[in-house]
């Protein structure tokens, strides 16, 4: 029982953290933002030397975790705020569907641009081996790395709600985020605001890359679409630009995929996910703004 | 020097022409009305002035500098106060929260955070049911509170020109008259440059200053609001008799 717990908390922190770093870009810009999974991978694969070869040479990989963190997290920030300067800032005036092929366009480059140096073939690395450990909690055993996700995740979460509540950066951002052109009629840049957003949408794809690359060792180029499909549609349960909301669906969501893993008859169980979207059709059905609906999402100027 | 400068300013919405040619100026410590029916342009001026709305042609100076095509925030930086039609206040935010979004532009002179404090102050002492709601969600205040809550706003970045647009839109007639009340009470005390964006010269007539009355992206009068008033002048302009 406990471990279905402690599964389901663990899934959903990954979920989670995808649709804050969504939802967090959607708030400024209206930017469903599609090259998300792409910056994810792309955090991954810095952790390798670039080579096609079917062996991973390590390179951050091997650096111990006090370094190792704080250089993908600088990766994914660097990466997305360049996203943004060289691609997005082109399409600041154009209509949400525009930019949102754009996003599009910009994930295929950073897969394929990871393609050329890495080629397709998955490759498996052990990052942070000694998290591999279990640890024995209240008669469940669990491993050390279970555990870590969901402490790292609560951190995160509470850092980044004392980030936007106590500092005058993150009461800018929740100013933007609610009513674009008035914030900036009283006098808050555009530009730093927007590059802020990515900075920490990066950060956080990057936290995913580094929690989903020491869980299953392997590393796969199309592995940031599959955990993007998923905090895409929590950041749509949760209600656009609604950052409580995107947490707390990507959590249900997270739990939805446990539970039915557990619950299911045998047979059903390859059709899982069917069963999670299925759910969420249902929930979109009774609530289509979402769980949580985003205040101003008023047409921006 | 003038304050305020537009020099043949003209606004389109793809093919619709909103504001044809419009030259005016304001000087320091000015009040001015710019009045007009529905569609005249008195919003697209406005919002033109603030940056938000890109002009097809003229220029517009503001305290000296040309601010044409600037960004809404480098011209709130130059001394722009907006309060735009909608009061546009963040509901999520508290009150406090609101007032405080603007001063952040100063955050690089010295000593900016105590001069922020006391124009919190200041606000709270103009308005004291700000103060009682200052912890609150201020998209529950009340459409009175909400505008008093954005002319407090507008003020906390000790502005060289505030412009509103339409204060009296979707308020009763005594809370809109409360409002004016502390309008003009500010003027007074601050020394506040005005200009005031209404459908009704009513308003314009009863507090006085100069007016502007638009008419199809034009001005069609321009005068003291007392002496307009009370021609007949105006309501030909208003409704444009002088056409059939």
């Amino acid at each position: 029982m406990l471990q279905i717990l402690f599964d389901a908390l663990s899934l959903g922190s990954l979920y989670a953290l995808g649709a804050l770093g969504i939802a967090l870009i959607f708030g400024v810009m209206r930017l469903v933002n599609f090259a998300h999974g792409d910056v994810i991978a792309f955090c991954v694969f810095a952790l390798l030397w670039p080579s096609t070869d079917a062996m991973a040479i390590v390179f951050a990989g091997q650096l111990p975790w006090y370094l190792l963190v704080p250089f993908v997290l600088l990766c994914g920030a660097g990466l997305s705020v360049l996203c943004e300067v060289v691609v997005f800032r082109r399409f600041r005036q154009a209509n949400p569907a525009t930019m949102m092929i754009a996003s599009f366009a910009l994930g295929f480059v950073i897969r394929y641009f990871l393609l050329m140096l890495f080629s397709s073939r998955p490759k498996s690395i052990s990052l942070l081996p000694e998290l591999s450990q279990p640890v024995e909690i209240l008669g469940a055993r669990l491993p050390l790395l279970q555990l870590i996700t969901i402490v790292a995740t609560m951190v995160i979460l509470i850092g980044l709600t004392l980030f936007l509540r106590q500092t005058r950066f993150g009461l800018e951002m929740r100013a933007a985020a609610e009513n674009f052109s008035m914030a900036r009629m009283l006098g808050v840049r555009a530009n730093r605001v927007i590059m802020g957003a990515f900075a920490l949408s990066g950060a956080l794809a990057a936290a995913i890359a580094l929690i989903f690359g020491a869980q299953t060792g392997t590393l796969d180029i199309q592995m940031g679409a599959s955990i993007m499909l998923m905090a895409f549609i929590a950041t749509v349960i949760g209600g656009l630009g609604s950052l409580g909301g995107a947490v707390l669906a990507g959590f249900l969501l997270g739990a939805a995929s446990v539970i039915m893993q557990v619950m299911l008859p045998i047979d059903a169980r390859p059709f899982r996910d069917a069963f999670v979207y299925g759910a969420v059709i249902l929930v979109l059905l009774f609530r289509p703004q979402g769980l949580i609906a985003a205040r101003g999402t008023k047409e921006r100027v | 020097m003038s304050l305020l400068a537009l020099s043949d300013i003209t606004i389109r919405y793809s093919r619709l022409t909103a504001v044809r040619n419009v030259s005016f100026s304001m000087e320091e410590g000015e009040i001015l009305f710019i009045t007009g029916p529905n569609g005249a342009g008195k919003s697209s001026l406005l919002r033109a002035i603030a940056g938000v709305t890109p002009v097809a042609g003229g220029r517009i100076d503001l305290a000296g500098h040309e601010i044409t095509g600037q960004a809404p925030e480098n011209i709130a930086r130059l001394g722009l106060s907006m309060v735009p039609e909608g009061r546009d206040v963040f509901g999520s935010l508290t009150t406090e929260e609101n007032l405080l979004v603007g001063t952040g532009m100063h955050a690089r002179e010295r000593g900016w955070r105590s001069r922020a404090a006391d124009e919190l102050e200041a606000v709270y002492a103009t308005f004291p049911m700000l103060k009682e709601r200052r912890h609150g969600q201020a998209g529950l205040l009340s459409g009175g509170q909400q505008q008093m809550l954005v002319i407090g706003r507008a003020l906390m970045t000790n502005p060289r020109l505030v412009a509103i647009d339409e204060p009296s839109l979707g308020l009763a007639p005594n809370i809109n008259d409360q409002v004016y009340e502390r309008l003009i009470a500010l003027r007074a005390q601050r020394q506040l440059t005005l200009l005031i964006v209404e459908q009704s010269s009513a308003r314009a007539m009863m507090v006085g200053g100069r007016m502007i009355l638009m008419r199809g992206g034009q001005i069609v009068l321009d005068g003291d609001a007392r002496t307009l008033g009370n021609g007949e002048a105006i309501q030909a302009a208003y409704f444009g008799y002088e056409d059939h």
